[in-house]
């Protein structure tokens, strides 16, 4: 009988090949989608994990999330370091992170910060930053990498960097005066700091001392070095900074606090709520694909009733031989669902392949490109649920034809039509 | 005394949602050994009467015995099984599946039927080797030997295939339904000349089909649906 089967199907491969891979298609359209979604979802979580409040310079809650944590786009404005030092004293307050932004170094952004990023940020499930070589800045030129960085531009300890002024990756401003060297390598944390070139706010302040309204100072006028360590290089202004309360009751009064703060207009955002804000952007064209996949797979469905039934006429003949040698409506219809849920089944199985493959070879892509850590996972429950759902929908699909032949039969009766 | 092996009396069929009548056999006999040539056009009922005789219809009144079984009694599965034990079929054209060798053509029944399994051999190997002795005495030794697909060979050749499927493992009755009609007329002989002696060596009832009066000589006994079929309209 299995025989029998795979023998008829043979004989019709091409067919069988089309089918197959049009449901393979679309099984990994519809898994990917999902895990693409859930891989974004939990890329953009993990990095702020642990973080209460983001404050910012007034402006919208979603933008202030993208520059401070995922560094998409610019903050409109800098706030002021006496606002930074009030919140930070604040009694409710545990820890602050200040940061820095706006200089770059060969794409990657350079962030200024102090001793509590390496100490308090948290990404995932609430991990702390490692370093894998090296340790955290000490001296005013320090710098410590993400490990994208260093894996992508194959930089090791001491190595000297030049950052450039702006976040072009082709930036014409260079603070080459003053080069950087690398004291530390973060571990791989598949969140942005990967991409991050770390630095004191001193070093950032010292970076532009002479420069004066975002201009490079005059040849022959810039401070060497030595000058520079003998200055005072207390920030004026960071670009943001990170919240960690004692408590998370205060989170609303201390929120509402910043937002109305009268010395300067200032933003507090809850991550979540941002996130939260950001989904919500990003449902409809989540919807749409996720609309298209079940569609796409709707197609290949159909498309397998249609070579099931289109075949049938063509197997008219092959049925009634079948059934002049004895092989019953019971036989006939078992070879006809059992086509369906084959044919559906492999094209499920090449479909997991397909979207494992792709998985695997996009992931680097989108981790040096948009820094999005897609995991990779097998498939969880509920897409095997999904999955098992198909195929049932595959055995009802093959019924018809199955029905048909049976009908086909009896009007046949022990003749072969011509 | 020879037993009956096709035994019709009164049978009535007619399709249930149209309600036309297609078949009322008062009497049909055939006994074992015969060599029956069933004559009439189509749409005479011949169609109807093998597809009872198979037991894909079933009749609605009167008795249709097939070896002395009543085929009415069996339940669908059963008629399927009593199907491939008791009878081989040859049909007008197209009786091979184009995917299996000319061999595993000619053995395909002995995978749905035992009794006919064990006739043909105790094992797989001399149930090959019974298909090719049969292929062999119906003159298809060359396509055999040079292992031709069944969809090089000629009609003649595909039917004489058939009759090799039709004969192994010896089924009591072999049905015929217009085996010879996409022949040439001389090849038309020298076929049911094999199918009869193969058929006597098998021991098999033939019940020939034909709208072809002509080959009606070669019959001892004879029947036509215009007599036999007695349909009101």
């Amino acid at each position: 009988m299995i025989n029998l089967f795979v023998r008829s199907l043979w004989n019709r491969r091409s067919t069988a090949v089309l089918t197959i891979f049009s449901i393979s298609i679309s099984v990994t359209l519809l898994l990917g989608v999902e895990n693409i979604r859930q891989g974004v979802r939990g890329s953009f979580s993990s990095a702020v994990s642990g973080t209460d409040i983001i404050v910012g310079a007034r402006g919208g809650s979603l933008q202030l999330l993208l520059y401070s944590i995922f560094r998409i786009g610019n903050a409109p404005n800098n706030l002021s370091w006496e606002s930074y030092i009030e919140f930070n004293n604040d009694k409710r307050v545990k820890w602050t992170i200040p940061i820095s932004l706006g200089d770059s170094h060969r794409g990657f952004r350079v962030l200024g910060t102090n001793q509590n990023y390496f100490k308090y940020f948290r990404y995932g499930s609430k991990k702390k930053l490692g370093f894998s070589k090296g340790k955290s800045f000490s001296k005013l030129f320090d710098a410590v990498i993400g490990s994208e960085v260093a894996r992508n531009l194959n930089y090791q300890l001491n190595e000297d960097i030049i950052i450039a002024h702006g976040t072009g990756n082709k930036s014409f401003l260079k603070h080459d005066d003053r080069p950087f060297k690398v004291v530390g390598i973060l571990r791989p944390t598949g969140t942005p700091v990967d991409q991050t070139v770390h630095v004191s706010l001193e070093g950032i302040t010292a970076m532009h001392i002479d420069w004066e309204s975002g201009a490079p100072p005059m040849e022959g006028e810039s401070l060497s070095s030595e000058d520079i360590l003998k200055r005072d290089l207390k920030s004026e202004e960071i670009t943001s900074f990170l919240i960690g309360l004692k408590s998370k009751i205060h989170v609303f009064s201390l929120q509402r606090e910043i937002n109305t703060y009268k010395e300067e207009p200032l933003s507090a955002i809850m991550p979540g709520v941002a996130l939260q804000e950001l989904w919500n952007i990003l449902r409809t064209a989540e919807t749409g694909l996720r609309v298209i996949s079940w569609f796409v797979l709707f197609t290949g469905l159909l498309g397998m009733l249609t070579a099931l039934l289109s075949g049938l006429n063509e197997r008219r003949r092959e049925m009634a031989i079948l059934r002049s040698v004895g092989a019953g409506p019971s036989t006939i219809s078992f070879l006809l669902i059992f086509e369906a849920v084959f044919l559906t089944f492999t094209g499920i199985l090449f479909g997991l392949c397909f979207l494992y493959i792709t998985l695997f070879v996009s992931r680097p892509l989108l981790e040096t490109y948009f820094g999005l850590f897609l995991p990779i996972n097998p498939p969880s429950f509920k897409d095997l649920f999904l999955l098992g759902g198909i195929i049932l929908a595959a055995m009802f699909m093959g019924v018809i034809p199955a029905f048909k032949a049976y009908r086909q039969s009896l009007v046949d009766g022990m003749t072969i039509r011509l | 005394m020879a037993e009956t092996i096709l035994d019709f009396k009164n049978v009535c069929f007619s399709w249930k949602n149209s309600g036309r009548e297609l078949l009322n056999l008062p009497e049909l006999l055939v006994n074992q050994h015969d060599h029956v040539f069933l004559q009439g056009p189509s749409g005479s009922g011949k169609s109807t009467l093998l597809a009872l005789v198979g037991g894909i219809l079933v009749s609605e009144s009167g008795t249709l015995k097939v070896l002395g079984t009543e085929i009415k009694s069996l339940s669908s599965s059963a008629r399927d099984s009593f199907r491939v034990d008791h009878i081989g079929f040859i049909f007008q054209l197209f009786n091979l599946l184009p995917y299996l060798s000319i061999e595993e053509n000619v053995i395909l029944p002995l995978s749905f039927s035992k009794i006919r399994s064990k006739r043909a051999g105790r094992t797989k190997v001399d149930q090959v080797k019974e298909a090719q002795r049969l292929l062999k005495a119906l003159g298809l030794g060359e396509q055999l030997a040079e292992k031709s697909p069944v969809t090089e060979l000629s009609v003649g050749q595909q039917q004489r295939v058939a009759a090799a499927r039709a004969l192994i493992g010896n089924p009591e009755l072999i049905i015929a339904d217009e085996p010879t009609s996409a022949l040439d007329a001389d090849l038309r002989h020298s076929f049911l000349d094999l199918l009869f002696s193969e058929c006597k060596k098998a021991g098999s009832t033939l019940l020939f089909v034909s709208h072809d009066s002509s080959l009606s000589e070669l019959f001892k006994k004879k029947f036509s649906m215009n007599e036999i079929n007695i349909i009101k309209n």
